[in-house]
C-alpha cells in the first residue's frame, strides 16, 4: 500500500519535472527540473529494492553530472532561449520521433501482459552491491573493460587540451594549424590568439 | 483497535527515533556554534560571548531569536524561486543523512512484551540507527554531494557578482574533492567488504587492529582534508572569503534564510566527523569495553553512544582549533594541492590496499 502510494508519488513527480524540464526557456530552471527527475527516479529504485542502483543514481547523475551541467550554465550566464523560427520542420521530426517512442513503450506493455507469468525467485538479489558487482567483473567483464578504456582516453584527453605549452611547441601547433587553413604564417598571430 | 495500534507501533518507534535524533543533532550543532565562539575567543585571549545565561550558555538560542525577527531583505533583481530554493536545499540535503548515523550498539537484553496491546512481542533487537541502508557510505557522499547546489544556486541567484564568485568557486571546491574523499574511503570499504555504517564498525570489532586509522592512516588523512574542503572550512573558505568576496554566496542572505546556510554549514560539519569516527575511530565502538559491560545491554549501549558522541566533538574542537591557527589558503592552491597532491595520494592508497588485501587473502 505504502509502496504503491509513493510509486505514484515519485512517478508523478518525476513526470512533472521531465514536462517541467522540457517547457521551461530558463537553463537553469531545466537543469533544476532534470534534478527533480532523478532524485524522483531514485526513490523508485528505493521501492523496488534496489538500494545501490538510487544511491548511485543519487551520487553520480544528481551529484556529479548535473553539477558540472549548473556550473557550465552559471559560468557563462546563459540567457534565455529564443523560440526558433528557422527550424519549425524540426518540431515535426521531435513528434515523429516522439510518437515512435510511445508505439515502443505501449509494444513493452503489451509484450509484458502476454508473457507468461513465472514465480519471483526470491533468492535473487538483483540490484544488491554484491550482486551487480560479481556480475560486473564475471558475466560483463568486457563491456567493463571497454567503458574504462573509453573513460581513460576521455581523461587523457583533457589533460592533453588544457596543458600548458612551451613557446616553440605553441608556434609549432599555431604554424600547422595556419597551414591546414591554407592562410600565410603570421609570427605574432599566436600571441594575439593564445 | 488493538490491530491497529500494532500496525502504528513500527511508525511510532520511528517517529519517536526521528524526533529524538534530528533534537539530539540539532542540539550539538547549535552548541558547537557558541563553542566555536568561545574556544576562538581563548585562542586569541578573549572571553567569548558570557552575557546570556551564566557563562552564555543561552547564546544559541538568543542568535535563533535574532535571526527570525531581523528584517528579510530579497534582492530587487534576483531569481526568487531559486533565491528561496537554495537555502532550503542546503540545509535538507545537510539533514537527510541523519537517518543512517548510527549512534550506538544494538540492544538485545530488554523483554519489550511488557509493552500493551501486545506491541512488543516478537522484538528482540533495538537497533539505535533509524533507516538500516546496506549501502550508508553512498548515501552519506550521494546527499552531500547534492548538497553543493545550494551554495551553487545561492550564488547565481543573487544576481550579484561577489555571490556568483562564490558559488563557482564552491562548486569547483567541492567537485574537486568529492573525489579525493570518495577515493579515501573505498580503502576502508575494501577492508570491511561493507557499504553499510554499522557492518563497517563491526568489520572494525572483528579486524585484529580494532580502529581502521591504523591500516588506512594515508586514507584518514586524506578523508580529513578533503572533509574540511567539502564544508567550506577555514583553510578552505574560499567560496566566503570576507577579504576578497564580501560573504561569498551568501551575501545576499539575510535573516533567517541566511540562519539556514549557515546550520547547514554546521550540520555539514557534523556529518564529515560523524563519517570520520565511523569509517577509521570504530564509530561507537570502544575498545576493552566489552570485558566490563555485556554486549547488547542498556549501559554497554549508553557508554558506547557517549564514546560515539565524544569521538565526533574531538574532530568539531579539530575544526574550531585549526580556523584559529590556520590561514586561507589562494584558489590556485587549492586546485593545485586537490588535483595535484590528494586525489594521487588516495589513488595510490587504494592501490596499496588491493595489493595488502590480495595478499593476506590469498
Amino acid at each position: 500500500m505504502a509502496t504503491s502510494a509513493l510509486f505514484f508519488l515519485f512517478a508523478g513527480l518525476a513526470i512533472a519535472c521531465a514536462i517541467s524540464m522540457v517547457y521551461h526557456r530558463n537553463p537553469i530552471y531545466s537543469a533544476i527540473s532534470l534534478i527533480g527527475v532523478f532524485v524522483s527516479l531514485s526513490v523508485l529504485y528505493v521501492t523496488l529494492a534496489a538500494t545501490f542502483i538510487a544511491a548511485v543514481q543519487i551520487l553520480i547523475y544528481a551529484g556529479a553530472i548535473m553539477v558540472l551541467v549548473v556550473f557550465v550554465i552559471m559560468l557563462l550566464n546563459m540567457d534565455e532561449d529564443k523560440p526558433l523560427n528557422r527550424l519549425r520542420y524540426l518540431y515535426a521530426v521531435g513528434g515523429g520521433l516522439g510518437l515512435i517512442l510511445l508505439i515502443q513503450t505501449f509494444f513493452i506493455f503489451y509484450a509484458v501482459m502476454r508473457a507468461p507469468k513465472q514465480a519471483i525467485n526470491e533468492d535473487v538479489t538483483v540490484g544488491n552491491t554484491l550482486s551487480i558487482g560479481s556480475a560486473m567483473y564475471t558475466e560483463y567483464l568486457l563491456p567493463v573493460e571497454i567503458v574504462g578504456i573509453l573513460l581513460l582516453m576521455a581523461v587523457i584527453g583533457g589533460v592533453i587540451l588544457v596543458r600548458k605549452l612551451s613557446q616553440p611547441q605553441m608556434e609549432m601547433v599555431v604554424n600547422s594549424e595556419l597551414e591546414t587553413r591554407n592562410e600565410p604564417a603570421e609570427s605574432d598571430d599566436y600571441r594575439v590568439a593564445l | 483497535m488493538e490491530p491497529i495500534i500494532q500496525t502504528a507501533f513500527p511508525f511510532i518507534v520511528f517517529a519517536v527515533g526521528i524526533l529524538l535524533a534530528f533534537q539530539g543533532v540539532l542540539m550539538i550543532v547549535a552548541y558547537t556554534v557558541l563553542a566555536e565562539r568561545k574556544v576562538l575567543g581563548w585562542i586569541q585571549g578573549r572571553i567569548g560571548p558570557n552575557r546570556v545565561g551564566p557563562w552564555g550558555v543561552m547564546q544559541p538560542f538568543a542568535d535563533l531569536l535574532k535571526f527570525i525577527f531581523k528584517e528579510d531583505l530579497v534582492p530587487d533583481k534576483s531569481t526568487k524561486f531559486v533565491y528561496f530554493l537554495a537555502p532550503i536545499v542546503a540545509l535538507t540535503c545537510a539533514l537527510l543523512p541523519i537517518v543512517v548515523y548510527p549512534f550506538g550498539p544494538v540492544i538485545t537484553t530488554i523483554d519489550w512484551s511488557f509493552l500493551p496491546f501486545g506491541v512488543g512481542n516478537g522484538i528482540t533487537r533495538l537497533p539505535m540507527t533509524i533507516a538500516q541502508i546496506d549501502v550508508g557510505v553512498l548515501y552519506v557522499l550521494g546527499i552531500t554531494s547534492v548538497g553543493v547546489y545550494g551554495i551553487a544556486l545561492a550564488g547565481w541567484s543573487s544576481n550579484n557578482k561577489y555571490s556568483l564568485m562564490g558559488g563557482l568557486r564552491s562548486s569547483a571546491q567541492m567537485i574537486s574533492y568529492e573525489l579525493a574523499m570518495g577515493a579515501s574511503v573505498i580503502g576502508v570499504v575494501m577492508l570491511s567488504g561493507s557499504l553499510d555504517l554499522n557492518g563497517i564498525i563491526n568489520a572494525q570489532i572483528n579486524s585484529p587492529f580494532k580502529w581502521y586509522i591504523i591500516p588506512q592512516f594515508i586514507g584518514f588523512i586524506v578523508f580529513l582534508i578533503a572533509a574540511f574542503a567539502e564544508t567550506n572550512r577555514v583553510p578552505f573558505d574560499l567560496p566566503e572569503a570576507e577579504t576578497e568576496l564580501v560573504a561569498g554566496f551568501h551575501t545576499e542572505y539575510s535573516a533567517l534564510k541566511f540562519a539556514l546556510f549557515f546550520m547547514a554549514e554546521y550540520v555539514n560539519m557534523f556529518t564529515v566527523s560523524v563519517m570520520c569516527t565511523v569509517l577509521f575511530l570504530g564509530g561507537w565502538y570502544i575498545p576493552g569495553l566489552g570485558h566490563l559491560l555485556e554486549p547488547g545491554s542498556i549501559p554497554y549501549a549508553l557508554v558506547s553512544h557517549v564514546g560515539f558522541i565524544l569521538k565526533i566533538c574531538a574532530f568539531l574542537f579539530l575544526y574550531i582549533w585549526i580556523r584559529g591557527t590556520l590561514p586561507r589558503f589562494r584558489f590556485d592552491q587549492l586546485m593545485n594541492f586537490g588535483w595535484k597532491f590528494l586525489l594521487p595520494l588516495a589513488l595510490a592508497n587504494v592501490i596499496l590496499t588491493i595489493v595488502i588485501v590480495y595478499f593476506l587473502n590469498r
